[in-house]
């Protein structure tokens, strides 16, 4: 593997993350190593083995189409930053 | 350049279910904002998403009716990315394996062979809430976000760019429309966004066999828009690269009240999902038997009844389109013929006068007064010659508003046809004494007012003369 800068930045930018320039650096070497780490995976043989989507041996968990009393409206917003209203307010989203 | 556009489409359809996809939460349209939440939907920590078993069951209706294959074992995706409208940062999706693909649809165009459009997959998927920006002033220059929507089951519908042509896509949308609303997994009220369209729109040179750059036309909720938006769209497309341009890879809004598409830059950064699969949801096993027992209990589908309606009844085939419109209206005509009514009469009746008076009160046909019965039994007085087609009119009026027998219509208020020639004879002899001046200059030749001598006969009659008899009579009176 071989991380660059540029790489921890498209990440941080997808995580919404500001990272200085020593930070960047600091990352990429890290996250290589881990992703090297990783990488010695792919030497193991997996033929015929099916690639697990998930940790628990379990299938099929369901709930019946009932409805369930919800949060009143001030207990939903409770946390809200900014709260106008019965909306949560958040800075103006254009289109 | 001659250029051939390419179109495929991503339809969602939101599931009539009760309750939320994973969640208890109601799924009612238009209650007050953030009234149906729970940690779940709210994307609170610590909150376990667990999967309608209803959800499922309509996905694989939906799939058996699209001609898909269900997918064995199929799992949940997260679809990483952050809107004010996504509380937990991701939406629960289906990525890999979605629990129906490889599906089609026939669509057939009037007066063309009928054409299949590939399905390439459905996938179960929760909607996101819904921004408010203008409606509220207390929000001044922010945006309201309510909630309510998030975590409201859909299903998305992919097809193939198998379309050519907006005249195409728009009797695809239609006939998928038909199908989930006939199924009953979807109320298909566009209006109010259960069933939403965004089209997938390029142009190559006509011959060529490599797709051109494709835009993403997001927010098109009527047939009207999805026909704009696409026309709208090929012709930017054309003239672009006719003036030496290339089309960019963009999503584009449309804009309803100027039929335009314009680019969404708040879509501008490159789409990177980084889908995994949702560790809070198990793995979905659907079984042979599942599948089966959701096949044996489908209902007759709109192109098959379409077809029986064509083969059977000898129905035009759009008349047979319009009729299973709706599975109620389907109904509504198959229970008029169980009642003996004939198939084109009553289709007639049903296409024109019912059709158009449920249009002017605004009634839906489950709810139409005159009931098959009552239909059928009006048009065999029509066949057995007791009223006049012109009388019906009013009897049906009064069926309407009364609900009453025809038949008790017709005695109450004396409407029964006048068949007796004596009778009519005298009305004849009447009108053409009174009208002599016009009888003579029809004699010196004025062919013409042959039909103003019906007309007087049946004023004068009331409507009830028989029409036939009134013909045949005032021509061998006239000509005689």
């Amino acid at each position: 593997m071989n991380i660059t800068v540029a790489d921890v930045e498209h990440v941080a930018r997808l995580a919404r993350l500001e990272l200085d320039p020593d930070e960047k650096s600091l990352f990429a070497g890290q996250m290589d190593a881990i992703l090297g780490y990783v990488e010695k995976l792919k030497g193991v043989n997996t033929d015929g083995i099916v690639p697990t989507s998930h940790a628990v041996p379990m299938e099929n968990a369901f709930r019946e189409d009932l409805t369930r009393p919800s949060f009143s409206i001030d207990k939903a917003l409770a946390n809200a930053p900014d709260r106008v209203e019965s909306f949560f307010r958040v800075p103006k989203v254009i289109e | 350049m001659k250029y051939q556009p390419v179109i495929g489409l991503e339809v969602h359809v939101q599931l009539k279910t009760d309750s939320k996809i994973f969640c208890g939460c109601s799924t009612q349209f238009g209650a007050e904002p953030n009234s149906q939440t729970c940690p779940v939907c709210l994307g609170l920590p610590g909150a376990l998403p667990v999967l309608n078993k209803k959800v499922v069951e309509f996905a694989i209706k939906a799939g058996l009716s699209t001609n898909c294959s269900i997918t064995p074992r199929s799992i949940f995706a997260r679809k990483n990315y952050f809107y004010p409208d996504l509380p937990k940062g991701y939406q629960i999706s289906q990525f890999e394996d979605p629990i129906c693909q490889h599906g089609w649809l026939d669509i057939t165009l009037e007066g063309q062979e009928s054409k299949r459009i590939g399905i390439t997959r459905i996938h179960m998927e929760e909607d996101a809430g819904k921004l408010v920006h203008a409606d509220v002033s207390a929000l001044e220059d922010g945006s309201g976000v309510d909630l309510n929507r998030a975590c409201t089951p859909l299903l998305e519908v992919v097809s193939e760019p198998d379309l050519r042509t907006s005249d195409e896509a728009v009797s695809y949308l239609k006939q998928l429309h038909r199908i989930v609303t006939w199924l009953g997994i979807c109320d298909g009220n566009m209006e109010e966004g259960s069933f939403r369209c965004d089209a997938n729109v390029s142009v190559m040179p006509v011959g060529s066999e490599t797709l051109g750059t494709r835009a993403e036309i997001k927010n098109v909720n009527s047939f009207k828009f999805v026909r704009q938006a696409i026309e709208y769209e090929i012709q930017r497309q054309i003239d672009l690269i006719d003036d030496g341009g290339t089309v960019v890879q963009e999503t584009r809004l449309f804009d309803p009240n100027s039929g335009t598409t314009r680019s969404m830059r708040s879509k501008e950064e490159a789409h990177d999902y980084r889908y995994f699969p949702d560790p809070d949801l198990v793995p979905l096993v659907i079984g042979d038997e599942w599948v089966e027992r959701v096949r044996r209990e489908l209902p007759e589908l709109p192109e098959q009844r379409q077809q029986r309606f064509i083969n059977l009844l000898g129905l035009p085939l759009y008349d047979a389109g319009v009729l299973t419109a709706s599975r109620a209206l389907a109904d509504y005509f198959e229970a008029a013929i169980a009642a003996g009514g004939t198939a084109k009469a009553l289709g007639n009746w049903i296409m024109g006068e019912i059709t158009r008076t449920l249009n002017d009160t605004g009634t839906t046909i489950e709810m139409c007064p005159v009931t098959p019965v009552r239909l059928a039994e009006m048009l065999k007085l029509i066949d057995n010659g007791t009223i006049s087609g012109k009388i019906a009119k009013t009897v049906f009026d009064e069926m309407w508003k009364s609900g009453k027998k025809p038949l008790l219509i017709v005695e109450e208020q004396g409407l029964v046809q006048v068949s007796d020639i004596g009778a009519i004879e005298a009305v004849i002899d009447e009108v053409l004494t009174r009208e002599s001046g016009q009888v003579a200059e029809y004699r010196s030749g004025k062919d013409k007012l042959f039909g103003f001598f019906v007309g007087q006969v049946m004023k004068a009659s009331k409507g009830k003369a028989n029409p036939a008899l009134v013909n045949e009579l005032l021509l061998s009176k006239l000509n005689g």
